[in-house]
């Protein structure tokens, strides 16, 4: 699978734009500023029907727009694939598959898998839960449609529960409702929480041989789920437990929205006790172990969007991410850099071909 | 916008006032009004007074009626042991025109969200209970929207009349009719392949 040509409408700093792609290496190079990511972020949306960077879809618009539009045709199989993808004021997000508009956009995830490595990976480590969770969401919901439907139910379900509790503060409602809701909750719950306990086990095996690879060492390095919910205790009883602090804070405290997945090196949290370095082998880690995985799952190769590495990484694992580069482990792959005598250089080093497009 | 009087200005504040109608489309029907003969713009003035001060609900089913009880809840030849739960009005008519149903129907006026600040309270729900307290009734058909809320308010309803010896029914849900497999969306092929049914020649 490759994407050949990419059309740009009003999509973030870009106005109107056309770009051809070669099915292997492409190198997009130019100054900062210029719109490299920007660009990068155009395919995600396309694979993903939402931005990498932005949680909404107005903050896409170029400065002053209501629209903008991405148009790509992507080879895969016999015929051509071509996606355009708009979204307006007046009309919302619509995505056409070869004309054809979807009736739910997310029915298009998972069908063109796509991988991002960013500076801000380092933010797994780092930062809350929710980026972690959302990490291994953006997976599962790629790879099984139920997932990603029994997600957005819990979802759902989850803010309507949260109002309720905020009217039954106000006297609005009765507290018996909460049950119901409680109950409806539980079989989404149940179902995502096994789901990302059998897929933790499934990824951690790719993981540990990618983090041995691209940080040529023997270091004890672990992921783990951490879930309120257990074999002993289930989301009903769970949710009864919490009844009384959920109805003095107004919202739903606990349950698989607040679930963790533990980052440890040497047997101590990554956050706290592992060098920078290691940090960034865990991110990129994690990044590969993902690619393999939909690789795996769905017999295709991902787009691989790589933004910036060569400025955040040092050599070492520079040298390990091009030995995969001239392996052939990847597909079609994008890399942006504010150097392009560095990224020439490097693939030229190597034997790579690479096709340059500056902007 | 200078209206060329007051009699114009104050039909077009009242007319603007109707859902999806601004004050130009107002303004137009208006003075499209003001074009007919007079008899035309009494006799909509008529029907609207009479539909306001003259329709009612049915006390029974809370359906659109002209008198204490609807046309449907009134009519003898219909199925008193089976009731059908609707969301709206409306719903009643789709289900009419259909041809295929005999029984009684109870309107709730809504589907539970809190997130819209609608709780049970907030729907005919009691009346639906003392409707199966009578007994007369062995089926409820639950016609609801095929939606998240729809799924809390079945449910609810489903446990609000667990101590009552009714048989609770939904609709099917599966393909529209002439619609091509390669096109339905994968929760709803997912659902018809549980919830098949054996061919029948
Ligand atoms: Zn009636």
């Amino acid at each position: 699978m490759h994407l050949r040509e990419l059309q740009l409408h009003n999509f973030k700093n870009y106005e109107e734009a056309t770009f051809t792609f070669s099915p292997g290496i492409n190198g997009i190079v130019g100054k900062n500023g210029a719109g490299k990511t920007n660009l990068l972020d155009a395919v995600y949306y396309l694979c993903m029907t939402k931005s990498a960077f932005q949680n909404t879809d107005q903050a896409n618009w170029r400065f002053g727009e209501t629209f903008f539009t991405i148009e790509g045709t992507i080879e895969h199989g016999d015929v051509p694939v071509h996606l355009h993808l708009s979204f307006s004021r007046e009309r919302g997000k619509v995505l056409k598959l070869n004309k054809k508009a979807y009736t739910k956009v997310s029915e298009h995830v998972g069908k063109f898998p796509c991988v991002l490595i960013t500076p801000n990976d380092s933010d797994l480590a780092r930062e809350g839960s929710e980026l972690r969770r959302r990490f291994f969401d953006t997976i599962l919901c790629q790879l099984n449609k139920v997932y990603l439907e029994q997600l957005m139910r819990y979802n759902r379900l989850l803010q309507q529960r949260n109002s309720l509790l905020k009217q039954i503060a106000e006297r609005r409602q009765d507290v018996s409702m909460l049950e119901i809701y409680n109950e409806q909750l539980a079989s989404p719950a149940h179902f995502i929480a096994e789901e990302r306990a059998k897929f933790t086990e499934k990824f951690l095996s790719v993981f540990l041989e990618n983090y041995r690879f691209i940080s040529c060492s023997n270091e004890v390095v672990s992921l783990t789920y951490q879930s309120a919910l257990n074999e002993t205790l289930s989301f009903v009883s769970l949710m009864q437990q919490n009844q009384s602090k959920d109805l003095a804070l107004q919202y739903t405290s606990q349950g698989i929205h607040r679930d963790d997945f533990i980052f440890e090196i040497n047997g101590n949290p990554l956050k706290k006790f592992a060098s920078q370095g290691q940090q960034k082998s865990y991110t990129i880690a994690l990044r590969l172990a993902q690619f393999e995985i939909l690789t795996q799952q769905t017999g295709i190769k991902p787009l691989l969007l790589l933004d910036d590495i060569f400025d955040k990484l040092d050599d070492e694992r520079i040298t390990q991410l091009m030995l995969l580069m001239s392996g052939g482990r990847f597909g079609q792959v994008f890399i942006t850099d504010a150097r392009p005598e560095r990224t020439e250089k490097l693939f030229y080093n190597d034997g790579i071909p690479i096709h340059m497009i500056r902007i | 916008m200078n209206y060329p009087s007051k009699l114009v200005e104050d039909a077009v504040a009242e007319i603007s006032k109707l859902p999806g109608i601004g004050k130009k489309t107002a303004l137009r029907l208006a003075l499209h009004l003001l074009k007919q003969e007079e008899k035309y713009s009494t006799q909509l003035a008529e029907a609207i007074v009479k539909l306001r001060t003259q329709t009612t609900y049915c006390q029974s089913c809370h359906h659109i009626s002209e008198s204490a009880f609807c046309h449907i809840c009134s009519d003898n030849r219909r199925d008193r042991s089976i009731i059908c739960v609707v969301e709206e009005s409306p719903d009643i008519l789709a289900i009419e025109n259909t041809g295929q149903y005999t029984g009684l129907y109870h309107v709730l006026g809504g589907i539970i969200s809190p997130i819209e600040g609608i709780g049970p309270a907030d729907l005919h729900i009691e009346s639906l209970v003392s409707r199966i307290a009578t007994g007369e009734v062995k089926e409820i058909i639950l016609a609801i929207s095929a939606t998240m809320e729809g799924d809390t308010t079945a449910f609810y309803l489903s446990k609000r009349l667990k101590n009552y010896e009714v048989k609770i029914t939904t609709l099917a849900r599966g393909l529209p009719v002439g619609s091509e497999l390669e096109y339905t969306d994968e929760v709803t092929l997912g659902r018809s392949i549980l919830a098949r049914t054996t061919y029948e020649i």
